[in-house]
């Protein structure tokens, strides 16, 4: 495969005329260009679905766009999959392929776009959709042992074997199940992790270490464990019912999520956001981050068992959770976002709380960045440790700190704005070295970043309101996205003609990140593996929704 | 290397001053909605409409709050014109559903407990919470509660998230892995009742469910002191909250 463009120049405006010129030009029939409005800067209609992977390998790594995801559909008369791919600077392109509700078989993109592996194997475990050319699929989210073959709850009911509601499948695992493949050679063996480990607190996910005593060869991911099916329970439920799903499938990024789905359904809706609330939404957002960031810091600090260092950040984290607590009412911030604003307004002495719990944090993680720049028994664990460099980074569609420590200049809150992001003053911290110590660097980078953001926003709130009354009564089918403090996020829903929603899709960061984790665990010793995982710094939960 | 002793050293001690007294920080704890008093029924049963997840039932002219279904979407705290009274408190364990009452583990466990964690599809919040206990602020381990790594070493099993499908068999292996006595311990609203994920093919809409529950630690999440509550009452060092004060009338 060859690679157009270094990955090191910064994102670099795609203009869609050009784009949509080289692609009739080279792909001519075989895909028509249209302007449907539902969030995206361009829709291309597929007429042959044999071209798919020639036009998605173009896409990605002739015109550079980054890969978005892959959201099957299943309507009334046909299926409908929507490959997001997005053009820094103009927005997102979305190529739309309908295939009849009677085949099954679809051309695999994951040779072309290896950032699509996951998101085919997703469709096959919940659709039964076969990706043809797809190395391997099954098992992925369905764990094999459990689950017997054929099942695919997404389905629509009238055409499919689930019972939403039922829990038939309450079955005995089976103990004849064995991974596919387990290393073999003579000396290695293969050490499994999880799903419960970690000093008794970690999510639940698994890892298959392949190792020859010292070095870890290959890191198998099993993940899903704490897959709850958010995306089918919400179907046929209100707006309002799924925005708690959306704000509590992960809860440490809570709000960019609810953001994320609040903008998909006022883009339906028409819906204009008052001033005041986009800049609530932004202060919010960035508290998220800011606290979301801290954490990570701990946990970063914790992997390396600095204890002193890891007591210091826990303390700023938990300060932050308090401020967030003392400020909206929940540690989390939970139930604030709405479609149509925020769902409630704060007095001028909250922000001044607010702002004096942040500088205090900053101040502490400042001094504690200081501290930590100069520890050189913890640098060595955390220099060229896990090192993912550019190529790979843009190979795997990394998104979030982790790309952005490997040169990626990926954040939609620059490249694609939304929510009044465009007229805030910030900047989009990077990093080219791609290991442990940079990831860490970007992290605390990134805190200031939104610090600075917070003031900001407070210096821009003028009186009015916060909430803008919405009427879900219109059908559609938007695309929300936000930047999450792992990275980006996208939201796909489509709402029925009585408002309920039909189709709910969240496409999340952790998911794109957790594919590209192998790449930084493999040939590492394995006692850095906790570190690197650390690092990463990837929620389970928002993987596995 | 030295200047992370000073620097710790000169931050001083932290810790808070439960279970001895109150902790009165601002923001330890979201609160609990209660029982409000409307003045008319129909009010109240407004406010009980106003309520996604049938946590507020309407009785007479007042609108009573069942906690272990609450999950904190924080609609009748503002934003609608049928708000409840919030009570900023964090002492919320209670036995679980259909039991009479909870027997503590014995003496010997009271200052040495060591606790698993297993993570059933939580949604990162309550676990999140659980590790809190850990840092500075909270400090466990001066309770003699520690998290343990194994089930063999374990006494108590702290369970978040509704257990989903895959996570069903890892929870149940960990359970008969401990050793008894043992006890188990519901944290967050997903582990009583499911929450907003509820009871599907995908989720077994709470613990009991699948493994005998001793106490329930309601809240979405429990704040980190609601959690540590709960560990000193599996010791037997605090009393349960009676189930009907989480349904109480009148304060």
């Amino acid at each position: 495969m060859t690679m157009m463009g270094s990955p090191l120049i910064p994102s670099e405006r795609i203009e869609l005329d050009a784009l949509t010129a080289a692609v009739q030009e080279r792909f001519r029939a075989a895909v028509s260009p249209s302007r449907r409005d539902h969030g995206a800067a361009l829709c291309m209609l597929m007429n042959e679905s044999g071209a798919l992977p020639a036009l998605c390998r173009f896409l990605f790594w002739d015109m550079g766009c980054s890969f978005g995801g892959v959201i099957v559909e299943e309507l009334s008369r046909n299926w409908q999959l929507s490959y997001v791919f997005l053009a820094a600077g103009s927005g997102w392109i979305n190529v739309i392929l309908e295939l009849p509700l009677g085949a099954n078989s679809v051309p695999s993109i994951s040779a072309e776009v290896h950032a699509a592996d996951w998101f085919e194997r997703e469709a096959e475990d919940l659709f039964g959709l076969q990706f043809e050319g797809h190395p391997r699929l099954g098992d992925f989210i369905l764990h094999d042992q459990i689950w017997p073959e054929g099942v695919a709850p997404h389905r629509k009911p009238q055409r499919k074997s689930v019972d939403v509601h039922q829990t038939h499948f309450r079955r005995r695992p089976n103990p004849e199940w064995r991974p596919l493949l387990v290393v073999q050679d003579p000396g290695s063996f293969a050490m499994p992790v999880g799903p419960v480990y970690e000093g008794g607190i970690g999510e639940s996910l698994h890892f298959m270490l392949e190792t020859v005593g010292e070095d870890v060869l290959r890191a198998v991911p099993r993940l899903f464990y704490k897959f709850r099916a958010v995306e089918k329970i919400a179907e046929g439920k209100s707006v309002s019912d799924v925005l708690l799903l959306a704000e509590r499938f992960a809860a440490t990024s809570s709000f960019a999520h609810s953001l994320a789905f609040s903008l998909a359904v006022e883009r339906i809706c028409d819906l204009e956001v008052p001033v005041r609330a986009t800049h609530l939404r932004v202060l919010l957002a960035e508290l998220e981050r800011l606290r979301h960031h801290t954490g990570a810091i701990t946990g970063i600090c914790e992997s390396t068992a600095l204890a002193v260092a890891a007591s210091q950040a826990a303390i700023v984290e938990e300060q932050l959770l308090r401020a967030s607590c003392q400020f909206a009412g929940h540690r989390y911030l939970f139930g604030l976002n709405t479609p149509g604003g925020v769902r409630r307004d704060f007095a001028n002495e909250d922000f001044t709380d607010l702002v004096t719990a942040v500088d205090h944090a900053v101040e502490d993680l400042r001094v504690l960045e200081d501290r930590l720049r100069f520890t050189s028994s913890f640098l060595d664990r955390l220099e060229d440790v896990g090192v993912v460099d550019p190529d790979k980074a843009r190979d795997l569609n990394l998104v979030g700190p982790v790309g952005r420590a490997s040169g990626r200049g990926h954040d939609l809150r620059r490249e694609c704005p939304y929510g009044g992001y465009d007229k805030y003053e910030f900047e989009i911290p990077r990093e080219v070295e791609g290991d442990g110590y940079a990831r860490l660097r970007l992290l605390f980078r990134e805190a200031y970043e939104s610090a600075g953001l917070i003031h900001q926003a407070i210096q821009r709130l003028q009186p009015g309101p916060v909430f803008a009354p919405c009427e879900i009564h219109s059908s559609g089918v938007a695309l929300g996205w936000a930047e999450a403090p792992i990275g980006a996020t996208l939201h796909w829903v489509r709402l029925d003609d009585s408002g309920r929603v039909e189709r709910y899709r969240a496409i999340t960061p952790s998911f794109n990140n957790w594919l590209g984790f192998h790449a930084a665990v493999e040939d590492f010793a394995f006692q850095d593996f906790p570190i690197i995982l650390a690092t990463f710094g990837l929620s389970a939960t928002e993987c596995d929704r | 290397m030295s200047f992370w002793f000073w620097h710790g050293l000169k931050k001083g001690v932290r810790t808070t001053r439960y279970p001895r007294g109150r902790e009165s920080a601002w923001g330890v704890s979201p609160g609990r909605p209660v029982t409000t008093e409307f003045g008319s029924s129909e009010d109240a049963s407004r406010a009980a409409a106003n309520c996604p997840v049938d946590a507020i039932i309407a009785r007479d002219s007042s609108a009573c709050v069942e906690l272990e279904r609450c999950i904190y979407c924080q609609r009748c705290h503002f934003g609608s014109s049928h708000v409840l009274e919030w009570k900023p408190d964090y002492e919320w364990t209670m036995v679980a559903a259909g039991r009479e009452k909870y027997e503590p583990l014995p003496d010997a466990y009271r200052r040495s407990l060591h606790v698993i964690v297993v993570d059933a599809g939580d949604c990162g919040a309550c676990l999140h919470e659980v590790k809190q206990l850990n840092n500075p602020l909270y400090n466990m381990h001066r309770l003699g509660f520690f998290f343990t790594a194994t089930p063999r070493t374990a006494d108590v099993l702290l369970v978040v998230g509704p257990v989903s499908e895959n996570m069903r068999v890892p929870l149940l292996k960990t359970y008969e892995a401990m050793p008894d006595p043992k006890r188990v311990l519901a944290v967050g609203t997903c582990a009583i009742t499911g929450g907003v994920f509820g009871r599907t093919f995908m989720s077994a809409g709470g613990v009991a469910s699948v493994l005998p529950v001793d106490l329930e630690v309601p809240g979405d999440p429990p704040p980190p002191l609601a959690v540590l509550h709960g560990l000193l009452v599996v010791t037997g060092r605090k009393p349960p909250v009676p189930r009907d004060s989480l349904l109480e009338r009148s304060l």
